[in-house]
């Protein structure tokens, strides 16, 4: 089942990789990582999107917990939750093909943020699955390149991750 | 600034060895009288000198080292540290700071080399933030699971001529590391519910309950209650083994009546245990009609291979304090709850599987006998070597004949490195250990084989005059490799043994200025032993050489994929047989 799990962490050298080496060492996947500073310069949230059981996603919540950096840990799976998503996308748009584009953007409500004669680049923000249902909704020839930030998320209603 | 906050800290010794980076770290021992820097030949068995010293004293052990080749012959000992959870502080120097990235001389990545065996480490940034770093580097690797914990040191960040104003922290408070301490007061009620309703219940209880009072504590509920207590390699110690409800380790190379008791359980109460693989055999047939009432200090630890029914998360000296506390209450409601007609006839069962296949049964051992039997071996030892020895090891069959052989009385008298099984761990551990405590016996059970791989420590024993005994059993091969070639590989002796090669034991620690003895015949081994522990050799380091029978294999012995009773019991029998 897929989790997405948050984290406050101390933003300090080293403790990325302590994330990303745990995954690693106790053979977690991770499907995406995304990770930034916070309103608190001494804090970095990061979120992890992984495949896990519940067995699996309690011993990755304790590990992370183990960290010693590690201030918080959320999985935001069990609770509702928004998760967002950004995308980059690099199209071919050259003939009859740049109005369809266009036209394809629109609907899935992307933006047009870089333009060529040959080219559009078409931003788009939103849940993952919508992200990938554009990419499948468009000819794939069309397609040069794809950027995707990796899933951020939050807990609905009052719900927050924070410390005190 | 750094001598200084280990001084501070009431360090008491530093197991290491100089080179480039560690330079300025050595001038400032060399200037001052409070720590006594202990100067080995190998990194590796400085890193199991301290982890041993701390398994003696529950005190961190220190360890410096320089940067590159330096830190990662520590490696191995550091590993050693972190599966059995023992506190440790490595301090290795850096390159400076201006030259980490640029593949200098020396220079290894140390952060990133240690990272998977470690608690945490620390890269020093400036000379101010030594202190601090330093206060909670001991903090870290001694509370909650402990564990060992590196601080990287760049060159420069140790330079004389750069100095900034020194304070010692008194307290450390970290947002980020709490651990839980006391145990959640309604797991703790229900834990002691299912004890007192529990029929068949045994107590398995690992290296967590070393610390503290938790063993004495221990040995009050059990007594309470009236339970068997069995524990893991690990654990040996922290219940005496002559207390008449003592089992004797379980797993793999547990006894018969321990895997039994485990097996037919209705209530396992686990202590500061992780449910290793070496414990459980197939986690799926794992004690079918048992409540698993799981403690530990480390909450990734309970429920990671075997569902713990109570989790109760806390240190073992707190949590079983908490569980007294909690009998005495629920037995003065209702003092007849504990059924102790049922508990009397669990003891009877576990005392016939005793009789019927326990380690004494094993008719062999009485027998004056040539080759003499490693287990002979071993008991002598026990009857021979001054009560409330420590005793190290290394790891194969040597290690399991003293587990099971050699009746242990109190914690932390047994020290060997149980979770990574690191071959060579013996002989740096007893030196570690002889420091912590300098008038006391520490004897070494060793075999052949793991003792080549740390010797050269030999020569640290003559330097600092640690009066060891070191016991081989020698078998003339990797007997524990050769154990499962025999078992598992149609007997092909793949690379397990080298008897032509094998250099004579007794010249060769002569050579060191040690003395070295020789045991051929039963006959000799008593005496040789007695000689060994003699007045005499009193402050001597003295090699005990007992040629052992090569064929001997370490019974009983879990069958691979089969629940814990399942078991070889010799070459010729199992307990497939019985069901
Ligand atoms: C560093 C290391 N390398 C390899 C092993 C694998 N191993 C486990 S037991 C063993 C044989 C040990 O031989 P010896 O010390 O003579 O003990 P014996 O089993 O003969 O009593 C080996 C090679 C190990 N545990 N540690
Ligand atoms: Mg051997």
């Amino acid at each position: 089942m897929r989790r997405i799990i948050a984290v406050l962490i101390e933003n300090e050298a080293g403790a990325l990789s302590r994330v990303t080496g745990l995954f690693a060492q106790r053979n977690y996947n991770i499907d995406s990582l995304t990770v930034s500073r916070t309103e608190d310069e001494t804090l970095s949230r990061m979120t992890i999107e992984t495949i896990a059981d519940d067995a699996g996603v309690e011993q990755i919540t304790k590990h992370l917990n183990k960290i010693v950096e590690v201030v918080k840990v959320d999985d935001l799976s069990e609770h509702r939750h928004l998760v967002r998503e950004i995308m980059l996308v690099k199209v071919r748009a050259e003939g009859l093909a740049r109005a369809e584009m266009k036209r394809m953007a629109d609907i899935f409500r992307g933006q047009i943020v870089d333009v060529t004669t040959s080219t559009f680049t078409i931003q788009l923000v939103g849940a993952d699955d919508k992200l990938s249902s554009f990419i499948e909704a468009i000819d794939p020839n069309l397609v040069l390149e794809v950027a995707r930030s990796g899933v951020t998320g939050i807990a609905r209603g009052t719900r927050t991750l924070r410390i005190k | 600034m750094l001598i200084r906050a280990l001084q501070d800290e009431g360090v008491e010794y530093i197991f290491g060895y100089p080179g480039g980076a560690a330079l300025h770290i050595y001038d400032a021992i060399f200037k001052q009288q409070k720590i006594e820097h202990i100067l080995v030949r190998h990194e590796q068995a400085a890193t199991h000198m301290a982890d041993a010293y701390a398994r003696a004293t529950g005190k961190p052990g220190v360890v410096l080292v320089t940067s590159g080749p330096g830190a990662t012959n520590a490696i191995t000992g550091i590993a050693t540290a972190y599966m059995d959870s023992s506190p440790m502080i490595v301090i290795s120097g850096q390159v400076p700071s201006n030259l980490i990235g640029t593949d200098a001389f020396q220079e290894t990545d140390m952060i990133g080399v240690s990272r998977p065996v470690v608690k945490h480490s620390f890269l020093v940034p400036s000379v101010s933030s030594i202190p601090g770093i330093v206060k909670k580097a001991f903090h870290i690797a001694a509370s909650g699971r402990p564990g060992p914990v590196v601080i990287d040191i760049p060159k420069d960040t140790t330079d004389p001529g750069i100095t900034a104003p020194y304070e010692y922290p008194s307290t450390v408070a970290m947002r980020s590391y709490n651990p839980s301490v006391k145990g959640n007061h309604r797991q703790v009620v229900r834990a002691v519910g299912h004890m007192l309703d529990a029929k068949r219940p045994v107590f398995y209880v690992g290296g967590g309950v070393m610390h503290g009072e938790a063993s004495d504590r221990l040995r009050k509920l059990a007594n309470t209650l009236g339970f068997p207590v069995t524990s893991t390699l690990m654990g040996l110690g922290a219940f005496p083994a002559s207390h008449p409800h003592w089992l004797g380790m379980l797993g793999m190379h547990g006894t018969y009546e321990a895997n039994h008791a485990m097996h037919h359980s209705d209530c396992v109460i686990a202590i500061g245990a992780r449910f290793d693989d070496r414990v459980t055999n197939e986690p799926r047939k794992f004690c079918p009609g048992a409540t698993i009432i799981h403690v530990d200090v480390d909450p990734a630890s309970i429920s990671k291979i075997v569902r713990a029914d109570v989790p109760v998360v806390g240190e073992a000296e707190v949590v079983i304090s908490q569980m007294l506390k909690e009998l005495d209450k629920q037995l003065a409601r209702s003092p007849d709850r504990l059924d102790r007609a049922a508990i009397d006839d669990w003891l009877a069962r576990i005392d016939a599987w005793r009789r019927q296949y326990g380690l004494d049964e094993d008719a062999r051992l009485e027998q004056p006998r040539d080759p003499i039997l490693p287990q002979q071996a071993v008991r002598a030892l026990a009857r021979i070597a001054p009560e409330n020895a420590y005793v190290t090891s290394d790891v194969g069959q040597h290690q399991m004949f003293v587990a099971q052989h050699f009746p242990f009385q109190a914690p932390r008298r047994w020290i060997n490195s149980g979770g990574l099984g690191t071959m060579g761990f013996g002989l740096p551990a007893a030196m570690g250990v002889q420091f912590a405590d300098l008038g006391a016996s520490v004897v070494c059970v060793t075999g052949e084989g793991s003792f080549m791989m740390n010797l050269q420590e030999l020569s640290t024993c003559l330097q600092y005059r640690l009066p060891l005994k070191i016991i081989c059993l020698n078998n003339q091969a990797l007997g524990m490799v050769k154990q499962w070639q025999d078992m598992q590989y149609g007997g092909r002796h793949s690379h397990s043994t080298y008897q032509d090669s094998l250099p004579d034991f007794v010249s060769l620690v002569d050579s060191f200025g040690h003395v070295g003895l020789r045991v051929f015949k039963h006959a000799e081994l008593e005496p040789t032993l007695r000689q060994a522990f003699s007045d005499k050799n009193k402050d001597k380091l003295v090699f005990v050489d007992i040629l052992v029978d090569p064929q001997e294999h370490v019974y009983p012995m879990a069958i691979k994929g089969g629940a814990m009773c399942d078991m070889y019991l010799s070459k010729s029998e199992d307990t497939l047989a019985d069901s």
